[in-house]
């Protein structure tokens, strides 16, 4: 299924419009490959004829629901299992310790994986708790997991993961200890599923946070939108967190030039993590992007 | 960084060898157990050996006890690359001293992530 240029520049802007995922023009193959499916599933015999459709019936139950499937079917959920690494031994040995410290009073943790697509950054985090901070298993500990597209957050609930998917990042320990073989899948246990709450949230729209984030996750969604959707976000993610909250963006994303208040902290290893300017830093480390 | 890829296919062989090199890894293919063995027993040191499980004489699970019972050999991680699944031989392999398990069929990708958990690897 070929999409012409008219229906192509539609579904830009709808998708744009409701997700502020950009797509370049060149992108049209990639249109083709997801919404092939989504016209076919919908009845329809092209991406044109689903495309037409949407925009005659313009608003309504039908309308909604097949828009928010094309967006959904436009976004990219690509991910795996301590992805990076380095941002999970941040955590580990840096992050974690510090807040465990400094919320000793008040034993509450409030964690957000603001793009958790399949789940398995935020099962990531939840597996490093339970391995390396026993202690916080009698906190108030939130692992919230929001995504735009509720396909995956329906898969990330049910924990269960293909084989591909196991082979990505996890370490064989976690394998052993956290996960029970189904069939042919792998399923997280519910230990683990328990910690950790998914919910649809769109990064554009409001954002039901339950108080001040300790740690944000917001990896690998800002490389989708635009420069000032990404100021705009970041802007408001500033103001969810902590004051001495972090925040992780995803290995090619920074602040630099975009949110002056949150400041890359460049650490004695790989990787880096962003903080609230005037935050509680370490000394002896220099700002970068 | 080299890595022993221990295989009886010529295909796997040649599938991990690929991927290997392309990220800088040397190389160096053993078809068997035996031979992997006396490649092991040699001079040359290797960081990582990847073993196949099903091969015939001697099968993957035992070369990784004969590698674990090489004192000299302590250093060197060892990950299983296995069409075996099922949870019981993944901890049989983890017990006795494999370092990672890998399950075919996988993609580039997740060799590369293994190596980077195996700390073999920079990621960024
Ligand atoms: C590449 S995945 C990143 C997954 C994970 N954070 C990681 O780094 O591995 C990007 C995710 O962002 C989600 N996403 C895209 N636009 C969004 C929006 N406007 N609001 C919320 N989530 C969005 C997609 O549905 C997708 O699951
Ligand atoms: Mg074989």
């Amino acid at each position: 299924m070929s999409v012409s240029p008219e229906s192509f520049a539609h579904v830009c802007a709808l998708v744009r419009r409701r997700s502020a995922i950009v797509l370049e023009s060149g992108k049209e193959y990639l249109v083709d490959a997801r919404l092939g499916p989504v016209a076919k599933d919908a009845g329809f015999a092209s991406i044109d004829d689903l495309v037409a459709h949407v925009r005659r019936i313009e608003a309504g139950r039908e309308h909604e629901e097949l828009a928010r499937s094309i967006v959904e079917a436009m976004t990219t959920t690509e991910t795996s299992f301590f992805r990076d690494v380095h941002p999970f031994s941040i955590l580990e040995t840096k992050v974690l310790p510090e807040l465990v410290q400094a919320r000793a009073r008040r034993r509450a943790l409030r964690i957000w994986c603001a793009a958790a697509s399949t789940g398995q950054e935020p099962f990531s985090v939840a597996m490093l708790l339970c391995e390396h901070f026993p202690q916080l298993a009698s906190w108030d500990v939130r692992i919230f997991a929001t995504d735009i597209n509720r396909a995956v957050l329906d898969r990330a609930r049910s924990g269960v993961f293909r084989q591909l998917e196991i082979n990505r990042g996890l370490p064989v320990r976690m394998l052993v200890k956290y996960f029970d073989r189904r069939g042919l899948d792998w399923q997280i246990k519910p230990e683990i599923r328990r910690m950790v709450s998914f919910q649809e949230l769109n990064l554009l729209e409001r954002w039901p946070l339950f108080g001040r984030q300790d740690v944000v996750l917001m990896r690998n969604v800002l490389i989708y939108f635009d420069v000032p959707t990404k100021k705009q976000i970041l802007g408001r993610v500033r103001e969810v967190m902590a004051e001495d909250g972090v925040l992780f963006l995803g290995g090619t994303e920074t602040t630099m030039n975009l949110e002056d208040s949150l400041v890359g902290e460049r650490l004695a290893g790989p990787g880096v993590l962003f903080r609230a300017k005037g935050a509680a830093g370490r000394p002896g480390e220099t700002k970068t992007g | 960084m080299r890595a022993l890829v221990i295989d009886d296919s010529r295909a796997m062989r040649a599938i991990l060898r690929k991927i290997l090199r392309g990220i800088g890894v040397d190389v160096t293919e053993a078809e068997h157990g035996r031979a992997a063995l006396d490649v092991l027993r040699g001079a040359t040191t290797f960081e990582l050996a990847l073993i196949d499980w099903n091969m015939p004489e001697m099968d993957g699970l035992q070369v990784v006890k004969a590698i674990r019972a090489d004192r000299r050999l302590d250093a060197m991680r060892i990950m299983m690359v296995t069409t075996e699944t099922e949870m019981g031989q993944v901890v049989r392999a983890v017990e006795a001293g494999a370092s990672e398990y890998l399950m075919k069929p996988f993609n580039a990708a997740a060799v590369v992530e293994k190596l980077a958990i195996l700390g073999l690897l920079e990621t960024e």
